[in-house]
């Protein structure tokens, strides 16, 4: 495993956007002065007429880019989650999502994987609040070509969506010629009898990890990759969870309201199935390098398998 | 139109507002009757609309930042046609198109849903930028409470609109001096608003709210001015053309019974007459 491409899904979004430009001409990007950071400075650099600094001022921002929406524009706003979804919860609810205007939210540097800036910055409950949203859409991609692919059918679709990227290089974990991104569809990554490990963004790889870990001690996990997490691939959820009659899901993000919480919300209703949520617990993030606290907080893979095995004895 | 005319529309937009609060039992007449003039003069006179197309391309867009003053632009917009006056009457009631605050989805002519104050000042913006950009002279009004003017986001949006020389937006603020706790001044004063504006980089007029002269006078220049956006800070009088409801904070968000209904309509039935005959001493 010596050279395994490493990409931070931030990077891929801003190169989307780059990519996007020339495709789809309404397409305008707005930032609250963290161009560098967000990586949109790469759509600027391409397109400075369709870019729109907008200062620190992200409420401000979020309601300039409903505007936009509604003269025909597909505006994305870019801003770190903590701003984008924390700060701007109420615009995003009042202003784009209760009209449904087709505005795209990029969020950058989300989960403890913020690293040194600790826990001002370490957003955990984005995805929580945005679910929240009727009509909006969720997604965490868990590399750069889900993230490329998001991006892109993001913009295709009309309403509004919620990406969640990355400051943190990443594993390009998904870099086979069958994989099709498709909002909603989650993506059965490795079949298994025992237990059923769902995950999010850069925990993905740590669930493949961890399977290997339990495979070798004779458990066959089953993983799945939702990176959409509204609307939630309801169909892959229960066949799995009727199959292994176990689950585990695993997040960059708080347990309480993130993807753990949507799929106990339809496994209680439809399929009642012991779970263990594997996440943030109810607890702020700290300072410290990304790696470390991935560790720390025991979302890698030794972390996940160590949790899952627990919940199996 | 002449003044008189514009006069004699604005008391039937009055008219509508008492109804429609009347008829919900809940709702905002104060701050809807202040700016009933303002109301009239856009639909009336300013804007390039057509309400036969309420999403017509190239329109003059209008965004009611004081959303809770939805009674008055639903009223305006009944009588200038897009939808029956009738209807005002089921303002707030359950399965209405009208809803307490405006919700661009449901009401024809609405261009943008608002309600939450602060938020609706940073959509014209939006709309204006997206004019701009696309090389459009369509013009962007937008209408904001005094009170909600101690929301942060509406001096980011201003910020913003005089950094960027947004000359095809109008920001107008209703200052009928009354919030819901009390006096702007004594709730939290937003004194001197023009010179707030004006450090904003905004094109500053002060105008009287119900002198459709000063009214006329205030968009022209608004239009004539390059290289900035247009503040127009209209000193108005709450609940203006009913008696019991003039300059009372009591009167922000709440209902006439049947009593004072009828009284308030008769105030604004004698100010017709008035009209009619003419014109007001």
């Amino acid at each position: 495993m010596a050279d395994v491409k490493k990409i931070a899904t931030r990077e891929s979004y801003g190169n989307a956007l780059a990519d996007c430009g020339k495709d789809f001409p309404n397409l305008v990007v707005l930032d609250a002065d963290l161009a560098g950071a967000t990586k949109t400075a790469t759509f600027q650099k391409a397109f400075p007429d369709r870019f729109i600094d907008c200062g620190i001022a992200e409420c401000n921002m979020t309601g300039i880019a409903a505007g936009l929406a509604t003269c025909g524009k597909i505006p994305f706003i870019s801003s770190f989650a903590m701003f984008a979804a924390g700060r701007n919860f109420e615009q995003v609810r009042n202003s784009i999502g209760y009209p449904h205007l087709n505005v795209k939210i990029g969020a950058t540097h989300a989960g403890i994987t913020v690293g040194e800036d600790g826990a001002t910055h370490q957003c955990n409950e984005d995805v929580a609040l945005m679910r929240t949203i009727p009509g909006m859409t969720v997604i965490v991609p868990s590399d750069d070509i889900e993230a490329r692919a998001a991006v892109r059918a993001a913009i295709e679709m009309e309403g509004p969506v919620y990406l969640r990227f990355g400051r943190a290089a990443v594993p390009v974990i998904n870099e086979r010629d069958d994989y099709k991104f498709e909002i909603g569809k989650g993506v059965l990554l490795r079949e298994g009898k025992d237990v059923t490990i769902i995950a999010s963004g850069i925990c993905v790889e740590s669930a493949l990890g961890a399977a290997e870990k339990l495979a070798a001690d004779g458990i066959d996990a089953e993983v799945i990759n939702i990176h959409t997490i509204k609307p939630l691939d309801e169909e892959l959820v229960l066949a799995s969870a009727k199959k292994t009659g176990k689950v585990v899901t695993v997040e960059e993000h708080s347990v309480i309201g993130g993807l753990g919480s949507a799929v106990c919300d339809v496994l209680a209703e439809k399929a009642p199935t012991k779970v263990c949520k594997i996440g943030v617990y109810d607890k702020f993030g700290e300072s410290g390098p990304a790696a470390a606290l991935v560790e720390k907080y025991g979302l890698d893979a030794q972390g996940v398998y160590t949790k899952t095995k627990e919940f199996l004895k | 139109m002449t003044n008189l005319e514009l006069q004699k529309t604005a008391n039937e937009v009055r008219k509508g507002i008492v109804t429609a609060v009347h008829s919900a039992k809940a709702g905002h007449p104060g701050g809807s009757l202040s700016a009933a003039d303002m109301f009239t003069y856009l639909y009336f006179e300013e804007m390039n609309i057509d309400p036969a197309d309420p999403r017509k391309e190239d329109r003059d867009r209008f965004v009611l930042s004081k959303g809770h003053t939805a009674p008055g632009l639903y009223s305006t917009l009944a009588n200038r046609g897009y939808f029956p006056v009738e209807d005002l009457k089921t303002l707030r009631h359950l399965g209405s198109y009208l809803q307490g605050h405006p919700c661009m989805q449901e009401t024809p002519g609405v261009d943008m849903s608002s309600g939450s104050l602060g938020q609706g000042i940073s959509a014209a913006v939006g709309m204006a930028v997206a004019g701009k950009m696309d090389q459009k002279d369509y013009r962007v009004y937008t209408l904001l409470g005094d009170g909600e003017i101690q929301e942060g986001q509406v001096w980011e949006a201003a910020m913003f609109a005089g950094a960027n020389k947004l000359d095809n937006l109008v920001v107008i603020v209703d200052n009928n001096g009354l919030q819901i706790d009390g006096k702007v001044e004594d709730v939290c004063s937003v004194y001197p608003i023009d010179k707030k504006f004006e450090a904003f980089n905004f094109h500053v007029i002060n105008i009287d709210a119900h002198n459709f002269d000063e009214i006329r006078a205030a968009m022209k220049e608004a239009k004539e001015t390059k290289g900035m956006p247009t503040a127009i800070i209209m000193k108005s009088v709450k609940g203006k053309g009913v008696s019991f409801m003039e300059d009372k904070a009591g009167w922000h968000g709440k209902a006439p019974n049947d009593e004072e209904y009828a009284i308030a309509m008769a105030d604004l039935e004698k100010i017709g007459e008035e009209l009619a005959k003419g014109g007001m001493a």
